[in-house]
């Protein structure tokens, strides 16, 4: 096991901000943590990472305890924590740089380093402005860079995505998924898709407590989910129709001609849809899942 | 740890801070040094630099905060504290690199002040009748009341994320300990006890070693209350795992 969580508690005053998580993340594993606004994942993310100590319990990362090996643990690790906060007086480079000597690395090997970097987070054109004058997109680049000068067996990434554009997330997606082949990842994400399109497994805490920790399809299966979706036909229709369908639970009318059709547990009531609509002649223009099986899962462990 | 030191210092010059902070001590002290007739050295007639020594520690009052405020307080606000602590260096390395960077951008303003010293030296009558060791003496005196200065300032920065608290706070501990004790010491209510209570203050120290009279107990009070102020500041940092 590369890290071990076990009984981690951490109250801050009277609130309970993690209170009593226990997981384990094997190396070489991708592992999305999630969880709603204030639900303890970027504490969780800090006791890991040494910044503050936990009131109970221990963090085990390959094999050192980070109380007692915070330094050798700090060195193992790359983390990078929330909202980026980066030194926006320095050019790339010399931030770069900084970061390598703060790890102790050998002086020859920093050029090569950095470059090879600088080219795989894709900040080639940017190297030599001030991080200032670069755009959020970019500081995320830079963020990511220094996580990962030291080359560390465990990552952790706050929110790794948040601010970027479409593209920008596909870029560091694809490059997080690359890297969870050698290193073990925990990333924490409130966006689901990033989990389902990156992670091998999902842990979602609630108000500081794990309410799930399994592989997402396992996720997906386990709880009876159902699935909401948008459609639209070419003409004023029927609603009462749809709800004859046993495989529907509910149907919301949002205009004479589009629906939002929420279906029964564990049920695809598409193809339903379709032979209704072709028994009465009516054109669907378009079908799509206003809410995946995770958003739903989601919704039903955090909810309450 | 000599990665961070560089890293401020650096972070000073290539702001205006550095470059205000130098010209803004050497004007104040120039003019009153050479211009202002009060304490102009050429209108004395004396070959000494008495007005530098008295007037520099007012000048560092507020100079010395306005250069550490930035310390720890703007870490804390943009969240860089952060990404500092969770990389492999000790709270330790972290405070000692801040301190000297700040100290070390200090005495680059105090430096430039020599060529009063040569300017005097060459104005003397006959050329050289200067008391050399007694100056000698106070510009110790001053590094190390800068040095104090510097780890009060520190401490300030510690406590708060806000700059200017941390510059206020600053001043009022350095003055508090600089010229404090000192008139506390003066009210006529403390019998016996004042003594010790002007001993808890700077000037005493300062103006004992000014004269040229380097004893140890003077300096071991400087380095006494440097430590205990950078202690106080680990201890601060220290305060996020409460």
């Amino acid at each position: 096991m590369s890290v071990i969580v076990s009984h981690l508690t951490k109250t801050y005053g009277e609130q309970k901000a993690v209170d009593d998580i226990s997981f384990s993340v094997d190396s070489g594993e991708v592992v999305g943590f999630l969880g709603p606004n204030g639900a303890g994942k970027s504490t969780t993310m800090k006791i890991a990472t040494g910044f503050i100590p936990p009131n109970n319990g221990t963090v085990n990362i390959e094999g050192l305890d980070i109380q007692d090996n915070t330094i050798e643990v700090k060195r193992i690790v790359g983390y990078l924590p929330e909202n980026n906060p980066l030194y926006l007086d320095m050019y790339v480079y010399e931030y770069l740089k900084f970061v390598a000597k703060l790890h102790g690395l050998k002086k020859t090997y920093h050029k090569t380093r950095i470059d090879q970097l600088i080219e795989m987070v894709g900040l080639g054109r940017e190297r030599h402005k001030k991080i200032e004058e670069l755009s959020k997109g970019y500081r995320q680049r830079i963020g990511l860079a220094q996580a990962l000068i030291h080359d560390p067996k465990v990552l952790f990434l706050d929110e790794p995505t948040s601010g970027l554009d479409p593209n920008q997330i596909v870029d560091i997606r694809k490059l997080i998924s690359d890297l969870g082949k050698e290193k073990t990842v925990v990333l924490s994400s409130h966006i689901m898709q990033e989990v389902e399109a990156v992670c091998n497994r999902a842990i979602i805490i609630n108000r500081g407590r794990l309410v799930a920790d399994d592989k997402v399809e396992n996720l997906k299966k386990k709880i009876q989910g159902s699935i909401t979706f948008h459609i639209e036909f070419a003409q004023a229709i029927d609603a009462d129709k749809i709800k004859e369908i046993n495989t529907i639970s509910a149907v919301k009318a949002v205009s004479q001609t589009v629906f939002e059709v929420t279906s029964k547990s564990n049920t695809d009531p598409r193809s339903d849809l379709f032979d209704l609509s072709k028994q009465n002649e009516w054109t669907i223009l378009e079908i799509r899942t206003l809410e995946s099986n995770l958003e739903s899962i989601f919704h039903q462990l955090t909810q309450n | 740890m000599i990665a961070i030191y560089l890293r401020e210092i650096n972070s000073f010059l290539s702001s205006l801070i550095a470059y205000l902070v130098i010209g803004v001590f050497l004007l104040i002290t120039g003019l009153f040094l050479w211009v202002f007739p009060q304490s102009s050295i050429l209108n004395t007639g004396f070959s000494n630099m008495d007005s530098l020594f008295v007037i520099a520690p007012y000048v560092f009052l507020f100079l010395i905060p306005a250069i550490t405020m930035r310390a720890f307080a703007e870490e804390k606000k943009s969240g860089t504290i952060e990404f500092l602590l969770t990389k492999p260096v000790s709270d330790y390395q972290i405070i000692i690199a801040k301190y000297l960077a700040n100290l070390t951008l200090v005495l680059f303003s105090i430096a430039p002040t020599l060529i009063y010293y040569y300017s005097v030296y060459q104005l003397g009558n006959p050329v050289g009748n200067i008391d050399s060791a007694g100056i000698a003496g106070s510009y110790i005196g001053l590094i190390f009341l800068c040095a104090v200065f510097t780890s009060i300032g520190l401490f300030a920065s510690s406590l708060t994320q806000n700059q200017i608290t941390a510059f206020v706070l600053a001043v009022f501990l350095s003055f508090l300990i600089f010229e404090g004790f000192q008139s506390l010491s003066e009210i006529n209510v403390w019998g016996k006890a004042s003594v010790i209570i002007s001993k808890l203050g700077i000037a005493h120290h300062y103006n004992s070693i000014s004269k040229g009279l380097i004893d140890s107990r003077d300096l071991l009070y400087f380095i006494s209350v440097i430590i205990l102020m950078l202690s106080g500041t680990k201890l601060i940092l220290d305060s996020r795992k409460w």
